[in-house]
């Protein structure tokens, strides 16, 4: 028609193929999940799904006998990770965005600070305090190192002091609440969307940790998802079927949670970003 | 029980206890705040500084874990000219900076015009489409590196029988993409395609992240801004160029840091592609996983310690320089 329509439609088209690559190994990974393993290694490949998942799962739980344990494991500690978090970060926000306290700017200098630490220069240390402490294989080991971070500490304190008013505490404070009163009764029913939102944040990226569980898991039953996958890696005759179904696995949940929530999650994570 | 035990206390305790409790609540808002950002310090302080202060004391030791820690054995700086004199050390630096540059520099350049057709052209769709782009970063990279090693596999990978199927495509009796695409399959673990395809999963990790973060900064441009152009009859991509681009200077700067610093600890994509191993020559080893073989796999704390130091280095010293580059002179 005019001008205009032509450019969108080489940009829907751009945009478009885009897409596809974006999304064809998530498409692939549940073709090959449906299929056996010599059929995956067939030429050409399937494109569309069979009916071997059921199957592959099989395999996989041959090859990984806890795997629904380490299912359970990881569901757990990031569950724990995000209870602790949402918990410590909200009372630290609340502490920086409604306080008036000696050094408060230091602090938030200092805790934004450890974010800008490469998790890596950690690993070997904290590999050694952990069997020190003999933490090794155990959840806690996991959960506990994360139960506060300098990102969440940072979204709280934005959320609390742009949709709380310093009346509000000052007025429950003028009552008589004590102050953890006051964190418990005002400001946590307040922040129930930030809860939402970090939580979401917390959850997906313990799901996803590797490199923590990499170093104080070697137990097999102790596997967090991604690190059991891993162990399918090099067991002589590669099953990829069943490599596949895990992946699918672990990352359907993923996937459902990020469809009913993907404009609160990506808010969150770019909250910093825009300002910035 | 209990009526019994506060029928025997006397009362005067009772009121003292009171008072005791208003005294506390009184001055709970001096000592709230630092209680309650206490959990952070502590935390930090066991699992942030302690081994960040430990690790540095190890890289001047020379340490068999097996023997205990009083084993260590003070070494001056050797595991660091080691380290800085290690060929393979140079090798797994050469490869991070490879991948870093040949992932990160097309995450930019793709990102930027893509979030500008998603912010002019698309309308109601734009959230499913963000969506689609950023599912990857938010799947775990082990999962879809897993996935990504069959596509990329030789005898039966997607990726080789697209390609091969394009350059195989014939019109007649001649082949009109054999110049671009090859004919027969590519062995992706041959050490000179292993860095092409970790950057690739790279890119495609992290591409989404990108669009998204120059959309929300885009979301912010003024609209009059472009108005104002259309009147003086400046076309789309002239808008695009003298616009939408300079305006993005802080997101960039700020999208490129991320870029810096998350490409230079590039660890899991590498680990799950060359299995662990860094690949048929090492060549896709990169340095946190040089550092990861040579404490675990090796049981050479001390050096890997200074590894992570020198890396640390690096990383600041390149994020400075990005600074210096592409940071607001204001």
């Amino acid at each position: 028609m005019n001008k205009l329509t032509k450019s969108h439609i080489i940009a829907y088209f751009i945009v478009g193929m885009g897409s596809i690559i974006m999304l064809a190994p998530f498409y692939f990974m549940f073709v090959f999940a449906t299929h056996t393993n010599s059929s995956i290694l067939s030429v050409p490949p399937p494109v569309w799904f069979g009916g071997e998942f059921i199957n592959n799962v099989g395999i996989l739980l041959d090859a990984l006998p806890y795997f629904w344990h380490n299912i359970g494991l990881s569901f757990y500690v990031a569950l724990i990770t995000t209870i602790l978090n949402l918990f410590f970060c909200s009372l630290a926000g609340y502490a920086f965005a409604m306080f008036e306290f000696k050094g408060r700017n230091l602090m938030f200098i200092l805790i934004m600070g450890t974010m800008l630490l490469p998790p890596f220069l950690g690993m070997i240390p904290t590999a050694l305090i952990m069997s020190k402490l003999e933490w090794m294989n155990q959840p806690r080991a996991l959960y506990i190192p994360m139960a506060c971070g300098a990102m969440g500490i940072f979204m709280m304190r934005q959320f609390i002091s742009s949709a709380i008013p310093k009346e509000l505490i000052e007025a429950a404070r003028m009552d008589g609440c004590n102050e953890f009163a006051i964190y418990w009764r005002v400001v946590v029913p307040l922040i129930t969307p930030a809860f939402g939102t970090l939580g979401l944040i917390t959850f997906i990226g313990q799901w996803n940790n590797f490199m923590g569980p990499l170093v104080v898991m070697n137990d097999m039953k102790m596997f967090t998802v991604p690190l059991a996958l891993r162990a399918l890696q090099g067991t002589g005759q590669v099953p990829w079927g069943a490599i596949c179904a895990g992946a699918a696995i672990a990352v359907v949940p993923l996937m459902i949670l990020f469809v009913m929530t993907s404009r609160k999650l990506i808010d969150g994570l770019t909250a910093g970003a825009v300002k910035g | 029980m209990s009526s019994v035990e506060s029928a025997v206390r006397p009362p005067v305790v009772k009121i003292r206890k009171r008072t005791l409790k208003q005294r506390l609540n009184a001055s709970g808002y001096k000592w709230a705040p630092y209680l309650f950002v206490s959990p952070f310090f502590v935390i930090f302080a066991v699992f942030g500084l302690f081994p960040l202060l430990f690790s540095l004391f190890l890289s001047f030791h020379y340490w068999e874990p097996a023997a205990g820690l009083g084993a260590m054995e003070w070494v001056g700086i050797e595991n660091f000219t080691f380290t800085l004199t290690d060929g393979w050390f140079q090798t797994s630096v050469y490869n991070t900076i490879w991948i870093a540059l040949a992932a990160g520099i097309p995450q930019h350049v793709v990102a930027i015009p893509l979030a500008y057709f998603l912010h002019t052209s698309f309308k109601r769709s734009r959230n499913t489409v963000v969506g689609m782009y950023f599912l990857p970063f938010i799947t775990s990279s082990v999962a879809i590196s897993l996935v990504f090693t069959t596509l990329f596999s030789r005898d039966f990978g997607m990726i080789n029988m697209l390609f091969t199927s394009a350059g195989n495509w014939t019109v007649g009796d001649i082949q009109p993409l054999a110049w671009l695409f090859p004919t027969a399959n590519i062995d992706w673990n041959r050490p000179e395609y292993t860095k092409t395809m970790i950057a690739f999963v790279v890119f495609w990790r992290y591409v989404g992240w990108n669009t998204v973060l120059y959309l929300s900064a885009m979301q912010t441009i003024p609209k009059d801004l472009y108005e104002a152009a259309t009147v003086d009859g400046a076309k789309r991509w002239q808008q695009f160029w003298y616009i939408t681009v300079p305006m993005l200077k802080p997101m960039m700067f700020f999208a490129v840091t991320l870029t810096i610093i998350g490409n230079l600890q590039l660890f899991e994509e590498p680990f799950i592609i060359t299995g662990g191993t860094g690949g048929i020559e090492q060549a896709g080893k990169t340095a946190a996983m040089h550092m990861y073989i040579t404490a675990f796999v090796e049981g050479d704390f001390g050096t890997a310690s200074a590894i992570s130091w020198i890396l640390f280095a690096l990383i600041a010293f390149l994020t400075w320089g990005n600074n210096k580059l592409l940071g607001e002179k204001k």
